[in-house]
């Protein structure tokens, strides 16, 4: 059974169609946290956020208060928001800047203060026009209400915020592309080190990098306490987190639910969250955390979603996201057009991944379509190989960013779980499902 | 002379203003001038490299880096249809085959009257309303080929122009005024909230 009391801290506004507006916003508590965070000292709203243990919802899962922490011996300069949801089969961060855009802003405003940052970036993605639309009506309310510009709700501190559309580009989800985009550039990841633009970061100064549902949880925290928030979920994985579902299931969508107490079973087939398989066919296959992921088999849908949990059994809870595939679905051309995704948005710096991401899409593209050959699993297991040596998780690196890395997970999972349907293709002279 | 119309003009002035480096401004101008022609022109290009103080080709390499700007014409609608893991196994590959037959025009190509451009888009990330389908990245939410073909009919007749408008207009709520916190004032508050710090920092030392 599912564990659905847990308060729901980033999509309690749900029900309310107006849920996008100041007016819903102020009369559900909002702006009431930046309020309280404005008479506190700016450390001790990090220590909160430290305290709440809160993860980072971008999909590395690194503990934000950390993230902020090691700025404390320089003072930063910028805070930016990653909005630049693209990994595929996510959309919690598209749910959050369309039906909650004030919560982000005050989650911004909120981390802003305790960084003492006085200028925040808000990078998200083209795609998202409403969601742009939105989040520039919240930022231009906020202002009119005095929770952002010159010295916010009559405290000595101020701040700007602006909202910045990117154009289409996966790869300017990696913090460091990102960055490059909003300086106007191509967006090519940095090379590392530095590792954390909290070193050298926005025009080359300090800088912090946070999610959009990582900003989200911010007021909920601020009026309610980290310890509070410690007290959801279980071990690292504190809190409540959105997981977006989608694939073969009755009833896909964003989901707020407890971490750890939860297991991937009761999100895909409790009534009230998933709600089982369409037709009530057999689960075959499930990706964790993302296209990145590796795949797990039904064997582990007892696993809790948390996130050390799931690296335990060699994979990621990565961005929330969990794809349904069931016996309907062929896992081949699941891998093929997952690998044409990653060959499509390679930023073609560094070679193993610009050319092992499209040789690994031609050589699925013929298994699925016709003219694979049976040394086509050895030739695709050494392309992964050339990209994440040894094929261990997490993996090794080749290359300047972790797009690289991603390629393998699926071709390399879907071989090992499902060799036969390989060979089934290669028999058939393509895919034996048409 | 510029090629921005004066009220195009005005806003990228104002979006450059909203960096501390003109370059900064570089897509939400480029956004901008595929606004004004629907694509980005030679003449939107020059002019984006003048307000970001950079040259033409530096614009069109970047440019040419992200899916969303086309240096060529397109279509008045440029219709997205995504293929990607959770969209294809919703039937996305043979949702996108579907609106190639009603569009008349191929993957990547634009209908001989100029209205529609189709594309295969990467994942929207509305995966819970699969196959997602966007139109001038607006979501329409057509999942079933009969609204799909309904939807196409409507925009043909300008039905849905107040939710969807013409190809290149991104955002249309104005940013109302630029930065508001003055640089000094803010030059002030970090000084004065570092020393503070400093001094608590101290004050736990001992």
């Amino acid at each position: 059974m599912a564990s659905l009391d847990a308060p729901r801290i980033v999509s309690s506004r749900r029900e309310f169609a107006d849920s996008f507006t100041l007016t819903r916003y102020l009369e559900t508590g909002g702006y009431v946290a930046l309020k309280k965070a404005l008479t506190m000292f700016p450390e001790a709203v990090a220590a909160e956020v430290d305290a709440a243990s809160l993860l980072g919802r971008g999909g590395a899962g690194f503990p934000a208060g950390r993230k902020w922490s090691m700025l404390r011996k320089s003072p930063i300069s910028y805070l930016v928001v990653n909005g630049d949801e693209s990994e595929p089969a996510t959309f919690k961060d598209h749910y959050l800047v369309e039906h909650d855009p004030h919560q982000l802003v005050e989650g911004v405003i909120i981390a802003a203060y305790a960084l003492q940052v006085n200028q925040a970036f808000i990078f998200m993605r083209g795609e998202f026009a409403l969601g742009l639309e939105r989040v520039q009506q919240a930022l231009n309310d906020a202002y009119a209400h005095g929770a952002l510009g010159s010295k916010i709700f009559g405290s000595e501190f101020s701040l700007d915020v602006v909202v910045h559309p990117g154009a289409g580009a996966y790869i300017c989800g990696e913090e460091t592309a990102l960055i490059e985009a909003l300086e106007g550039k191509r967006g090519f990841p940095r090379i590392k080190p530095p590792f954390f633009p909290a070193v050298t970061g926005l025009y080359g100064e300090p800088t912090v990098v946070n999610n959009v549902e990582t900003m989200s949880n911010l007021p909920w925290i601020v009026n309610n306490g980290g310890a509070a928030f410690a007290a959801l979920g279980g071990g690292r994985s504190t809190g409540t987190r959105l997981f977006a579902l989608a694939g073969r299931v009755k009833n896909p969508g964003v989901y707020e639910i407890e971490m750890v107490k939860n297991t991937f079973r009761d999100l895909i087939y409790d009534p009230q969250l998933g709600g089982g398989i369409i037709d009530d066919k057999e689960i075959k296959a499930f990706i964790p955390g993302g296209v990145s992921a590796p795949w797990f088999g039904p064997e582990l849908l007892d696993l809790p979603l948390g996130q050390d949990e799931v690296a335990g059994e060699g994979s990621m809870l990565g961005s929330g996201s969990i794809v349904v595939m069931d016996e309907t679905s062929c896992v081949v051309r699941a891998v093929w057009r997952i690998t044409k995704f990653f060959s499509r948005e390679s930023c073609g710096q560094c070679t193993p991944c610009r050319e092992g991401s499209g040789w690994i899409e031609r050589a699925m593209y013929r298994l699925e379509h016709g003219g694979g050959r049976m040394e086509d699993l050895d030739l695709l297991l050494d392309l992964c190989d050339n990209i994440a040596p040894g094929l261990t998780w997490p993996p090794q690196q080749t290359t300047i960013c972790v797009l690289g890395s991603s390629i393998p997970s699926s071709v390399h999972s879907a071989i090992q779980m499902f060799r036969d349907d390989f060979v089934a293709h290669v028999q058939h002279g393509g895919c034996p499902h048409e | 002379m510029s090629h921005f119309r004066s009220d195009i003009r005005q806003r990228a002035e104002e979006a450059v203003a909203l960096y501390p480096r003109p370059r900064s401004a570089m897509l939400p101008l480029l956004h901008l001038a595929q606004e004004q022609d629907g694509y980005l022109s030679d003449q939107g290009i020059a002019e984006v490299a003048e307000l970001t103080g950079t040259t033409p080709a530096d614009v069109r390499g970047t440019a040419s880096f992200y899916d969303m700007f086309h240096l060529e014409p397109v279509g008045k609608y440029v219709v997205g249809v995504c293929t990607n893991i959770a969209c294809l196994l919703a039937g996305g590959e043979e949702f996108l085959t579907h609106a190639s037959k009603k569009l008349g025009c191929a993957v990547g190509s634009t209908s001989d009257d100029g209205l529609f451009t189709l594309e295969e888009t990467e994942c929207l990330a509305d995966c819970d309303v699969a196959p997602v389908v966007q139109v001038n990245h607006r979501y329409v939410r057509t999942t079933t080929p009969e609204s799909f073909d309904t939807m196409i009919d409507q925009l043909r007749d300008g039905k849905l122009d107040h939710d969807v408008p013409s190809h290149g207009t991104l955002i249309r709520v104005r940013r109302i005024g630029g930065l508001r916190a003055s640089r000094e004032e803010v030059a002030g508050q970090r000084t004065a909230a570092k020393a503070a710090r400093d001094a608590r920092a101290e004050g736990e030392a001992k």
